[in-house]
């Protein structure tokens, strides 16, 4: 069964320190919220695709990738795709900016 | 596309049918594709299972194909399912749990078994193969009650399970029906270095004895051999042999000998229906090894996709043992016979042993045992059928290898696309050139990277660089210069100098002008870089929070499940009752799990919810251990001379001092110190960064000490009488590492690196520049300040790091 999506204010630019990573649980997703250096703004789910699990957000982001925090996991932030030689997808979520807004449609 | 997807069937979850479903949906091959699996476990790596025996790996570090892989595949997986019937008739397969599925094809890839010798007793409590999970399972439970285990068959196999049963600590002897261990692959000479190499570390043998009773009430608990000896054990592994699971293939009317009989392209004798594996007899050979199952799959996968193919001719085998210390290789033929011609030489000092066999001066087999260089060279030349000359025999077997240069490439120009270069994850040479033409690889790594070759065993290294060098030719450069990771060719001392010499103030500086790779670095250089930075300039370097890992950034050591621990600051291991009680409140509120007390003398919280972590160091009130931290960790301590009849010094005192003087710092790489009041060292000085020894003159300084995982004594430093001078010394130690250390390099490898000789040249025999380091590193320390007081003070970064935002 496909639920109508839904859009959640997440809160303005400047909540999101760049390149850290910031928690924000919408609905009943947790969400991994990244603002890159360009300014971009990306919304993953928070939870690694390696076997062990694990959160996202406390990764070290480098361009558009992420290096996560416990398993050094290479991910690429705009598609969600873990990079060789290591396998997984992160669930990624679109994200738009409306001024300073920032909303993500689940 | 209007084409109907044919039904594919793979009975068997295991590496072979996997692999081959790999190698289909690789080609594009358009099938519905159904798996059945008797074991409950998505496919894993059966062959890792001793690494997972012996400690060194976890269950999941060995799955290969993860239960989402069959989903992102739209593979539909039944495990805990045995397929009990293949119906030709019909086209249908016919499970245990009644399931009918229709197929259009068929692959049975059902393994083997565990050959159980058929002696009385085999069917006692405490008798396994060593096959599968559950066989490790129950080898791991075992080692923890009982101590005798006896592994009947000296085999690759046995082997293997008995340096893991040894390594947890049980009593290990392996029965062996010959005389010579792994008489499949070794001759004598080899056979004999084997078990001596074994002996010594610790594997006892009961040789050429057939087993004919496992003796016990319920549990077995001994040996009986035909010759009227035994042996007490109440664990038994049997390690005799495989058995080609053929069951399924009996029972559907498929022709069966020892394995089920295919031909040149897997073909079983019912239509539509294959079969690879070890459960495949092939041209009389069935295969207990991998790399057969990857070549067996590729040629399948092509056949079931319609493309050309050259048949299955049969894998020449080889193997390598690698049981901690203990390298062995053999391919082809190797026992001697008047046929042969034999060029060997054996060196007991070096305890290496070479032999090379040939039929009409072609290579037709070899055997290594202690130096396995050659392994690769040797594969592929008993492979090729290379005829032995002059300049193949010195590369074998002389001290030069000069004129070899050139022989190696074309012996790598030769191999064919579609061979295994890596056995371990069935990557052909085809896909390493690909992947170094298609995107401009110039090194091991990047082709490790992304195909996986190398990443395993390591054993096909020296084949992947001569790819490499063959495909880049003049432009391939031996040692490629290694900079501090892969965003830079650049050295950290490079690195440094240009910092000083440019001003340069931040990553992003420091990476855009000295040309990095990768524009904003990876996570080995971003947190090096804002080290070197923060050490050269303490007072005006803004810390980039967004360098630092995990541990460093949130100021406490995450977990697994992303809970984390909080370690309050106990100087010299000394606490209060007060102290106590707050943490005991503290802990009880914020349903802390565990509180550990840990090795550094302190007390660990467990399990702390990330957005409690700052209400906790509020209420604590305490400082931060920097538990989790690249500086100073701890000062242990022993009792010392304020209460203990031994001490000389008193230890408790200068340990907090230190601990209290030295905190906060950033270091290269976390330091531990300890502070003993006599050469007793209840305080365990000697693997520590800097180990303090007092006694009645003074104090003696140890530095270069580690634990872990490669544990390294600490060298004895100086003798000083004050502990002004001991203070002094330390400081000019500390800074002197900071300022030369490699950033994750602990002071073990600093000291080996630098030399001590020269580190105490520069901090012993010049007072200036003792003094010097000292000055620079007090300046420094003035710069620090208690990380969890900051974050307390800074509401937007701890909001925006530490808060559970709910929208």
């Amino acid at each position: 069964m496909k639920m109508a999506t839904q859009i959640y204010t997440i809160g303005t630019v400047q909540d999101f320190l760049l390149q850290i990573g910031r928690v924000i649980v919408a609905g009943n997703v947790e969400l991994a919220v990244f603002r890159t250096s360009d300014g971009a703004i990306y919304a993953l789910q928070n939870r690694s695709p390696h076997p062990k699990g694990g959160p996202l957000a406390e990764g070290i982001v480098s361009g558009h990738f992420l290096y996560d925090p416990l398993y050094d996991w290479k991910i690429d932030l705009r598609t969600g795709e873990v990079q060789a030689p290591d396998q997984g997808i992160v669930m990624t979520y679109p994200v738009s900016l409306v001024g300073d807004i920032v909303t993500v449609s689940l | 596309m209007t084409t109907i997807r044919e039904k594919l069937v793979l009975v068997g979850n295991g590496m072979a049918g996997i692999g081959t479903i790999e190698q289909i949906l690789k080609l594009g091959g358009a099938y519905d594709i159904t798996v059945f699996g008797s074991e409950p476990h998505p496919n894993y790596n059966r062959i890792m299972l001793s690494y997972v025996l012996e400690g060194s790996k976890t269950l999941n570090d060995i799955i290969l194909n993860d239960w989402n892989w069959y989903e992102d595949n739209n593979i539909t997986l039944h495990t805990g399912t045995t397929v009990t019937r293949i119906d030709e008739g019909s086209k249908q397969v016919v499970t245990d749990s009644g399931m009918i599925v229709p197929y259009d094809k068929v692959i049975i890839a059902t393994g083997s078994n565990s050959f159980i010798l058929p002696v009385p007793g085999s069917d006692k409590e405490g008798v396994v193969g060593f096959r599968d999970i559950s066989d490790c399972d129950a080898m791991l439970a075992a080692a923890k009650q009982y101590s005798k285990a006896a592994v009947i068959g000296g085999g690759l196999l046995g082997l293997e399970a008995a340096k893991g049963l040894l390594n947890l600590g049980m009593d290990v002897t392996v029965v062996h029906l010959m005389e010579d261990l792994m008489e499949r692959q070794l001759d004598r000479n080899a056979s004999s270095m084997l078990q001596a190499e074994l002996e010594r570390q610790g594997v006892k043998f009961a040789m050429g004895k057939q087993t004919i009773e496992l003796s016990g009430e319920q549990r077995v608990s001994g040996l009986r051999f035909s010759d009227g000896s035994t042996l007490a054990a109440d664990f038994v592994v049997m390690a005799v042999g495989i058995k080609p699971n053929v069951t399924l293939a009996k029972d559907s009317g498929i022709s069966v000998n020892r394995g089920i009989v295919v031909d040149d392209y897997l073909q079983t004798s019912m239509q539509n229906v294959y079969s690879i594996g070890e459960c495949a007899e092939h041209r009389g050979m069935c295969y207990g090894l991998v790399a057969p199952l990857f070549e067996q799959g590729m040629v399948l996968a092509k056949h079931l996709c319609g493309s050309d193919t050259k048949p299955y001719e049969g894998s020449i085998v080889s193997t390598k043992l690698k049981i901690s210390g203990v390298d062995v290789f053999s391919a082809g033929e190797f026992l001697d016979s008047p046929e042969h011609t034999v060029i060997s030489s054996k060196d007991e000092w070096k305890r290496t042993y070479k032999k090379i066999l040939l039929k009409n001066n072609v290579i037709v087999g070899a055997v290594l045992f202690g130096d396995v260089t050659e392994s690769a060279n040797l594969q592929k030349l008993v492979k090729q059928g290379a005829v032995m000359t002059d300049e193949i025999y010195t590369e074998l077997m002389g001290t030069g290898c000069c004129g070899g240069g050139a022989k190696k490439s074309t012996s790598v120009e030769a191999m064919a696309d579609e061979e295994i270069v890596c056995g371990c994850n069935g990557v052909t040479k085809k896909a390493i050139v690909d992947a170094v033409t298609e995107h401009g690889f110039t090194t091991v790594d990047e082709i490790k990277a992304c195909t996986g070759a190398t990443r395993s065993c390591g054993g096909c290294k020296p084949v992947v660089e001569q790819i490499l060098q063959f495909v880049l030719g003049d432009s391939f450069q031996q040692a490629a210069k290694q900079g501090i990771c892969g965003c830079t060719t650049l050295s950290r001392d490079e690195i440094v100098a240009e910092i000083t010499a440019k001003g340069l103030k931040t990553t992003k500086e420091v990476m855009n002008v000295l040309g990095w790779k990768q524009e904003e670095g990876c996570s080995k250089c971003r947190p090096a870089i804002n080290y070197y930075l923060g050490m050269m300039n303490p007072d005006t370097h803004q810390d980039e929070k967004e360098s630092r890992f995990v541990n460093e950034r949130m100021g406490a050591n995450i977990q697994k499940d992303g809970t984390y621990t909080v370690i309050p600051r106990m100087y010299g291991g000394v606490t209060t009752p007060e102290d106590l009680k707050k943490i005991a409140d503290v802990s009880l509120k914020y349903d802390v799990k565990v509180v550990k007390v840990t090795g550094g003398q302190r007390l660990d919280l467990i399990g702390v919810k990330k957005e409690d972590l700052p209400k906790v160091w509020e209420e604590l009130d305490m400082p931060s251990g920097y538990g989790y931290a690249k500086s100073l960790r701890t000062v242990k301590t022993c009792v010392g001379s304020q209460f203990c009849r031994f001490g000389t010094q008193d230890s408790l005192g200068m340990g907090a001092l230190i601990e209290r003087k030295y905190e906060r710092l950033d270091f290269p790489a976390k330091f531990k110190i300890a502070v003993n009041g006599c050469p007793r060292n209840c305080a365990e000085s000697c693997t520590k960064d800097i180990g303090i020894v007092g006694n009645d003159g003074g104090w003696e300084v140890f530095i270069g000490g580690n634990g872990g995982i490669k544990p390294r004594i600490a060298d004895s430093f100086c003798k000083i009488k004050t502990d002004e001078e001991l203070i002094e010394v330390c400081s000019a130690v500390m800074q002197y590492y900071r300022e030369t250390g490699n950033y994750l390099e602990r002071t073990s490898e600093w000291v080996e690196r630098m030399g001590l000789e020269q580190i105490q040249m520069v901090i012993l025999n010049n007072e200036d520049n003792r003094k010097e380091l000292a000055a620079r590193i007090d300046f420094a320390l003035t710069q620090v300040t208690d990380p969890w007081k900051k974050m307390l003070n800074d509401s937007s970064t701890r909001t925006a790091l530490f808060e559970e935002t709910r929208v």
